[in-house]
């Protein structure tokens, strides 16, 4: 087999039959719960491929609160504790206080992270606490049926907002990525996506950055965004749900980084 | 033993439950509570314990469940409304089987009410207070030796069963600085092993753990509750704590906890000079309580009066433990004031004038 370098990362040429990916081992090998297409399933595939590519399985406890992916420690083989809706990283902050050597992600919704938890949010990263925010944001509050979420889009119909959000009287969507970056506690923030392979490739590189600067001890928060889809919320098919990001909602949360630490890893 | 001091009821505690190894404190301002937070602020992180001054209780009561799951000892502390914003915290600390010291210092409501010393939260605290079927073991101090005292026992109770451990005080006993002497207290001895369930990372990849309260099918939700009320007859059984005072030959017994029953004490004392049987039960444990000890008592006795500084909440459970074998009455002054002893003394009379 013949290689070949490909934007600087080494590759293999492949051959028919060889196996080109597999599933992490820390990824349990059960049916996830998700809907087809939903953008939750991807994220955590990266998240483990990235806690086990820096050897944190040991090391690790995840915190996910009420929301789509509530069950995530169904399919994550790590510690994980399950917390109230919205109150994540209050729980993060009480584990991190007690094991500051630990590795502490949270993985939140846009509920959770940025109406019901907004508090929460942004007190943690203003005391800079040393750990990882995961924050899906997919416009919409999926475990409970599709209603309106912070993030909402003007315009856009949920079950609460059933003529479109009206922002005179359901306000703005809340870009709370660019609010939490003003925090001198914010370390690394940034939005990222998964509906393409290129897109994917980038939420790791920056997933992976997050954790690196939380196992230095460096600075404060990191924050990643993942703006992301909820095929059944939507009432769409996947690939629309898809097309709907690329086309319109990348203009208003747009992708790349927000915040990048003075001395970060390139 | 140590020497004796001279403290603050709120002090004591603090000081009490950094000597019990407290390793996380997460805590809120609010009067009468907040020589509490101050003093561990100052204290707990040069003695190995985390500090953190939270946004609300909220965020305080859910870094105490993240702590509690990373399984070190770790405690809040606050006073009505902010026990009111905790509840839903604390139902998810029962629910998952965290163990963790709660301190109310009450003060007089509903509302924003007053900083004065109350006992209003009592059925917040012994009923559950939060969403479903659960229980805090609830320990009601009246003085400040004890505040100390049910402080260790608070922590090694949390640790055994694995429940929240509610300290139900008040803003008087908070205040008021009395001697206390620190008992030797062994932390390592008293260490209770949690690494079987505790988060603390898949060290040498053992399987994962998981904190949680989410049952999705109800079988497995009702097991769970089984599980719950399993333990909490096994602490009805062992745990029930209480003093008895003058008793033996009582014709009317009061029935007080805390800073009410300190009070009640006095009117006690002042009954017999008349020469009128009275004696006191102070339960010391409100969940549970002591259940069997009262109806003991009722078998033997003509009347009790229960007193609180609350509209009467501890009476229905005395009254449920009594069970209609003499009668209960009650005595109670709201929102902030402290009963005199003269004021229960009158009444304790009233009661031995009726019967004869
Ligand atoms: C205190 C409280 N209020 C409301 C709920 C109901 N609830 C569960 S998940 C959720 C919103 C989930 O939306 P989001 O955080 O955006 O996550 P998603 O499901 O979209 O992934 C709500 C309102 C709850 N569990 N607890
Ligand atoms: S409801 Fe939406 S967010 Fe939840 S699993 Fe389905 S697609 Fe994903």
């Amino acid at each position: 087999m013949s290689e070949l370098i490909s934007e600087g990362v080494q590759c293999k040429l492949l051959n028919s039959m060889d196996k080109v990916w597999d599933r992490p081992d820390s990824l349990i090998d059960v049916p996830l719960h998700y809907c087809p297409g939903c953008g939750h399933s991807v994220v955590h595939r990266v998240l483990m491929e990235v806690l086990e590519e820096l050897e944190l399985i040991e090391n690790t406890i995840g915190i996910a609160p009420v929301g789509c992916s509530v069950l995530a420690y169904f399919y994550l083989d790590i510690d994980m504790q399950e917390a109230a809706h919205g109150r994540a990283t209050a729980v993060a902050t009480g584990i991190k206080r007690v094991m500051p050597n630990k590795t502490i992600f949270t993985y939140q919704g846009d509920g959770d992270l940025a109406a019901i938890g907004t508090a929460e949010t942004i007190h943690t990263i203003n005391r800079g606490e040393n750990i990882v925010m995961i924050f899906i944001n997919n416009g919409i509050y999926g475990m409970t049926g599709g209603q309106m979420a912070p993030t909402t889009l003007p315009g856009v119909r949920t079950s609460t907002s059933v003529d479109g959000r009206d922002v005179e009287s359901q306000g703005h969507p809340l870009k709370i990525a660019d609010m939490i970056s003003i925090l001198p506690g914010a370390y690394y923030v940034t939005r990222q996506a998964v509906t393409t392979a290129k897109a994917v490739r980038k939420l790791k590189k920056a997933l992976k950055k997050a954790f690196i600067y939380q196992m230095n001890g460096e600075g404060g928060t990191s924050f990643i965004e993942v703006v992301s889809n909820c095929p059944s919320g939507w009432k769409m098919t996947p690939l629309e749900s898809n097309e709907w990001l690329e086309n319109d909602i990348f203009d208003f949360y747009e992708l790349g980084d927000i915040k990048v630490p003075k001395k970060g890893i390139k | 033993m140590s020497k004796k001091l001279l403290m603050k009821g709120n002090e004591a505690l603090a000081e009490a439950s950094i000597r019990a190894g407290l390793k996380g404190y997460y805590g809120y301002p609010i009067t009468p509570q907040s020589e509490l937070l101050e003093y561990l602020g100052q204290h707990l992180p040069s003695r190995g314990g985390a500090f953190v001054q939270a946004e609300s209780e909220v965020a305080a009561i859910n870094m105490v469940y993240g702590a509690s799951g990373a399984g070190v000892r770790t405690m809040t502390s606050t006073s009505g409304p902010g026990y009111s914003l905790m509840q839903e915290g604390i139902s998810y600390i029962a629910c998952a089987e965290l163990p963790c010291l709660l301190v109310n210092v009450m003060r007089g409501g509903p509302g924003l009410g007053t900083i004065q010393p109350s006992q209003g939260d009592y059925f917040q605290a012994v009923k559950g207070g939060g969403h479903g079927d659960y229980k805090c073991i609830v320990l009601a101090p009246n003085s400040v030796q004890e505040m100390a005292d049910f402080t260790y026992l608070g922590f090694d109770l949390a640790d055994t069963y694995r429940i929240p451990v509610v300290i139900l005080t008040d803003g008087a006993l908070g205040q008021m600085m009395e001697t206390v002497v620190f008992p030797d207290y062994d932390i390592e001895a008293n260490k209770t092993d949690h690494s079987s369930w505790a988060t603390t990372g898949r060290k040498n990849m053992r399987k994962k753990h998981v904190v949680t309260s989410l049952y999705l099918k109800a079988e497995e939700m009702e097991n769970m509750n089984l599980i719950l009320q399993k333990k909490y007859r096994e602490i009805e059984k062992n745990e029930v704590r209480f003093e008895s005072i003058f008793t033996e030959d009582a014709d009317i017994i009061i029935v007080a906890f805390g800073m009410s029953a300190r009070v009640s004490f006095k009117a006690v004392e002042l009954a017999r000079k008349k020469g009128i049987k009275a004696g006191l039960f102070r339960p010391k444990t409100l969940f549970p309580f002591p259940i069997n000890e009262l109806q003991h008592l009722s078998n033997q006795a003509d009347k009790m009066l229960v007193v609180e500084m609350n509209a009467g909440q501890m009476v229905e459970d005395v009254r449920l433990a009594v069970n209609g074998n003499i009668s209960v009455e009650f005595y109670g002054r709201m929102g902030g004031v402290i009963p005199s002893p003269n004021e229960i003394l009158n009444n304790i009379i009233n009661l031995s004038e009726l019967k004869e």
